[in-house]
């Protein structure tokens, strides 16, 4: 026997991401025997694949940590609760693209298949308990992004975004495996509970630290945090409004598990160390952010530099360190995902064949074009904002809770005085909407699909602004 | 009917009835609009009554008092109540919230129904803000209702709304939030947002200033307080008749409000210690705004100045306690004062929405607020005159009207904490009148002084009545004050024994 000690790996921890797997390979086969105008069962295929992940997810959801594949991917409620706000996104993120899509001739198999195949790169980055699995998971995530802000063949904008976003994700992928490797070498393990048990006892280890810079370095390129943001403007501008509503979500969640997973569970002990990183990226995030949005005309970017800011809150929630900030951190990720889902979406509305209405002016008037849309913007614009009744502003109130927990008064004053600016550029699109004559006064031509799933997406800002406490319990009861 | 959750409808009551509006207006008949809107403003003030009648006068203690759990992860509950303090405010709110309906039924053309649902909104929020017992609840109101505001005057505003609602909007958020951040602070000393909680917590005293002072920013805001005050007349100015009154006859209350509820009884210690700081705001107020005041052109801007002034009387009353009771050692010459405050509060908040309304009549008709456009208005509109100059008076003062009793009182108790305060505070009643009565002097009387003057007409029936509903509690209260003297008095009693208490 050439192989000793080979044990077959319990597999069923794993089966949700050998589901999205196989049915991304074979809607990937299928797609080429579909005629373009039976293209929808594509569509609904891949739909279909995440009620199915989402179902299996669930039902093999015990309530149980699950390691297996020697240790290297684990699944556990945190992860499964993560999953299941991955999938829901993603499907949302599909139902607004579709007609998008259709207006520009985009409505094409890879798109779905990039994004299925996008979705298993963050499943596996979520259960990623090795060094290599997160990396896998993360390059499968990356590559599909790439190719999908690629998409649009002929337009130069969207070529020279994904060609930034690759340079600068590759660079960013190599500081994380620049210092993954130096962790390795200090501690001789990818385990991520190996190296965190190692980094328990040797909390002044120079290889060490060096490695936790890097890997800081890395997980702030693919958060977002200044002061590696650059691409984050020119990829939301330059890729389509489709693939911008799927990079602004879903990949939040995951990078908020890479984080999770690397800094807290890896190597929670080095806590001191990596929380004065963070601070810095968050103080950075926060006042950038801000600022640096009041000055765009175009709402991708605006939207792209108030991520920025938010990236700078969920860091708050982080670094706090405690049970009760990564809670809080993860209830604003999420709420987050789906509070930009429904902004990016609002885009994709009041788009229509040749023509993006990605520019703050294009929202000019909407209240007398459509209260009802006008209404559901503002409730988005009011959440990002932070301003009650709506879920966002408890998304703040948590993060805000988890800074005073651990005596950092100042960082929630500094956070506040800046979400104060930050109100600024949300108030000028409700104000363009509410106060200002209409300059483009054509039909709203979305379908009632897209219609009915904004609204509830937007509805849904208010509802759980009144009744936050399930989603706050669940992110409290998982962590 | 003691059963009801009277608080809970008086607070959703009205954003139920703001909703319906806004799918009536769906249909673009504004007439029913505007019936559906009056039909649930009366509905909302009928429920409120009872809040007066079934109140216990006895106890300080919280009365109809509803709690549920809402989010337990924080001990955040839904916590509803009143005292002395803020039931008569919730019936200023739903009183004031009709008359603004009416204010609005032909004015506004435009959007009808998003005006009137704003409103019944905005009522059901203020209501939430007064009844509120828990931190963050009081926090959501008090924020939310930033939001109908800011589309009021953003929407159905002047010349230059825009840049006056987005001022409003900021200036106020931005107190805010220091406010949320000594909430959060209390949370993890008290274990709980229950503001009663906060109320008894022991607090060093480094941490009693720090929230002092963030409490000072958010409410110094919102009454508003020199020198934060600038947002106010931009504000004023460009709101719709509807948005002015709100703005002046309630809004203005939430700071004061908070004053009492927030920061006498959680940061007694800092309070006492920095007392000096609000009453020297509060005197600069009353005589520094009150000159502005009487240079403005703009009559709007004219009574925005003088709410100001007149705010700075409520705050004088809060803060003087502080000194009398070091002067005599008790806290029963101190309740003049509070009371004093209370009354000019309540009061203030008819007079200035009735000065309001009084220029919203003229501005319907002339299309201008420039006291020069006017003159001898009184040969035209004899029956507005004399409503117009009756709240004037009551705005100076004069005996007989409900101003009088609130600044008597505040100036009484000033006496007894140090004279040059009541000599300061008792020069408004010159400045005040100078400023007001000269307005009514270019305005009313006088020669006509142009065509337009000369072609107007008085007063239509739905005018009528507003004003004189309004006349009626002005005078009502400036005779025969004490029922309302008689709600607060255990409060009172009960929070100036808090103020004095130290809570090292």
């Amino acid at each position: 026997m050439a192989i000793v000690n080979f044990e077959m790996p319990n597999f069923l921890p794993a089966l949700p991401e050998m589901f999205v797997l196989g049915m991304a390979c074979f809607i990937l086969i299928l797609d080429l025997f579909i005629k373009q105008q039976d293209r929808v069962i594509t569509y609904l295929l891949s739909i279909a694949t995440l009620v199915g992940a989402a179902f299996l997810t669930i039902s093999l959801s015990d309530g149980e940590r699950h390691l297996t594949f020697s240790g290297s991917f684990v699944s556990d409620p945190m992860g499964d609760v993560l999953k299941l706000f991955i999938y829901l996104v993603t499907a949302v993120v599909f139902l607004y693209s579709r007609d998008y899509l259709k207006k520009r001739d985009l409505f094409k198999g890879e798109y779905f298949v990039l994004g299925l195949f996008g979705v298993l790169g963050m499943m596996v980055m979520v259960s990623a308990h090795s060094m290599l699995t997160l990396y896998m998971g993360l390059e499968l995530l990356s590559l599909s992004l790439y190719a999908l802000v690629a998409f649009q063949r002929d337009s130069l904008k969207a070529t020279e975004a994904a060609m930034k976003y690759f340079i600068l994700g590759a660079i960013a992928s190599g500081m994380l495996l620049y210092g993954m490797s130096m962790l390795y070498g200090a501690s001789g393990s990818l385990n991520i509970a190996e190296i965190g048990a190692y980094a328990a006892l040797n909390t002044d280890n120079t290889v060490l630290m060096f490695g936790l810079v890097f890997v800081i370095v890395g997980l702030g390129f693919k958060l977002g945090a200044v002061p590696f943001h650059m691409w984050v403007p020119d990829v939301y501008q330059g890729a389509p409004s489709s693939v911008t509503l799927y990079i602004a979500t879903a990949p939040k969640i995951a990078a908020f598990a890479m984080v999770m997973r690397l800094l807290v569970e890896g190597v929670g002990d080095l806590h001191n160390e990596w929380q004065s990183l963070l601070v810095v990226l968050a103080v950075l995030s926060i006042a950038i952010g801000n600022v640096v949005a009041i000055a765009q005309t175009n709402i991708k970017r605006m939207l792209a530099y108030s991520a920025i800011s938010h990236v700078g809150f969920i860091l708050i929630g982080l670094l706090a360190g405690t049970d009760n900030g990564y809670s809080s951190a993860m209830f604003y990720v999420v709420v987050y995902s789906l509070m930009s889902m429904g902004g990016f979406g609002m885009i994709i509305l009041l788009s229509r064949s040749g023509f993006e209405a990605d520019k703050l002016d294009d929202f000019k008037g909407l209240n007398e074009r459509s209260p009802w849309m006008a209404a559901m913007m503002m409730i988005l614009m009011f959440s990002m904002a932070g301003v009650p009744p709506t879920v966002g502003f408890y998304a703040k109130l948590s993060v805000l809770q988890a800074a005073v927990d651990v005596e950092m008064v100042w960082l929630a004053v500094y956070a506040v005085v800046f979400s104060v600016i930050g109100a600024f550029y949300y108030l000028r699109i409700i104000r363009l909407m509410y106060f200002d004559k209409p300059m483009d006064t054509n039909k709203i031509e979305a379908g009632i699909d897209m219609r009915i799933a904004l609204s509830v997406n937007s509805l849904g800002m208010l509802v759980l602004g009144l009744f936050p406490a399930a989603l706050m319990q669940w992110c409290i009861a998982v962590i | 009917m003691s059963d009801l959750p009277l608080l809970s409808l008086v607070i959703w009551l009205p954003i139920i009835g703001g909703l319906v509006v806004l799918a009536a207006g769906a249909s673009g008949n504004n007439g029913v609009v505007r019936w559906t809107a009056l039909l649930s403003s009366i509905v909302v003030f009928l429920v409120s009554l009872p809040l007066w009648t079934g109140f216990s006068l006895t106890t300080h203690e919280m009365q109809f008092v509803e709690q549920a759990a809402w989010i337990p992860a924080f001990n955040i509950t839904y916590h509803l109540g009143v005292d002395g303090i803020s039931m008569p405010l919730i019936l200023l709110t739903t009183f004031t919230t009709i008359l603004v309906v009416i204010a609005g039924w032909q004015v506004i053309q435009n959007r009808v129904a998003q005006y009137m649902a704003c409103f019944l909104i905005m009522e059901g929020m203020m209501n939430g803000v007064f009844a509120s017992l828990d931190g963050i609840l009081f926090y959501v109101f008090w924020e939310a209702m930033l939001i109908p505001m800011f589309l009021v005057i953003g929407i159905w505003g002047g010349k230059n709304r825009v840049y006056a609602t987005i001022k409003f909007f900021l200036y106020t958020f931005f107190g805010s939030v220091f406010l949320l951040v000594a909430l959060i602070y209390l949370y993890f000393q008290a274990g709980t947002f229950s503001i009663l909680d906060f109320q008894a917590v022991p607090i060093s005293m480094n941490a009693q200033i720090l929230i002092f002072l963030a409490f000072l920013i958010a409410f110094a805001v919102k009454v508003p307080m020199w020198p934060v005050h600038t947002w106010l007349p931009d504000a004023h100015v460009q709101a719709p008749t509807g948005g002015s009154v709100i703005l002046a006859a309630i809004m203005l209350k939430l700071g004061a409000y908070g004053f009492l509820r927030f920061m006498i009884p959680i940061v007694p210690d800092a309070s006492a210690e920095l007392d000096w700081l609000i009453i020297t705001m509060s005197l600069i107020a009353v005589v520094y705004i009150a000159l502005i005041a009487l240079v403005q052109e703009d009559m709007k801007k004219l009574v925005a100045y003088s709410s100001i002034s007149h705010m700075g009387f409520v705050t004088l009353g809060f803060f003087i306690v502080f000194d009398i009771y070091t002067q005599t050692g008790s806290v029963s010459g101190a309740a003049l004062g509070m009371e004093g405050a209370m009354v000019q509060m309540i009061s203030h908040g008819f007079v200035s929405g009735a000065m309001f309304l009084c220029i919203g009549v003229m501005y319907d008709r002339m299309h201008s607020r420039n006291i020069s456009d006017y003159g001898g208005v009184v040969n035209t509109m004899p029956w507005f005159a004399a409503l117009f100059v009756f709240f004037a008076m009551a705005n100076v003062g004069l005996p007989g009207t409900s101003g009088f009793v609130g600044e008597f009182m505040v100036i009484l108790g000033a006496f007894q904490a140090n004279f040059w305060y009541a000599f300061l505070a008792g020069t408004t009643l010159i400045l005040g009148a100078a400023y007001t009565l000269w307005m009514v002097k270019r305005v009313i009387f006088g020669e006509v002084k142009n065509d337009k003057v000369a072609a107007l007409k008085d007063l239509n029936g739905r005018e009528t009545f507003m004003l004189g509903t309004l006349a009626f509690f002005v005078l009502l209260l400036g005779v025969y004050p004490a029922p309302l003297l008689e709600v607060m008095h255990s409060t009172v009693d009960n929070l100036l024994q808090q103020a004095v208490t130290s809570k090292l």
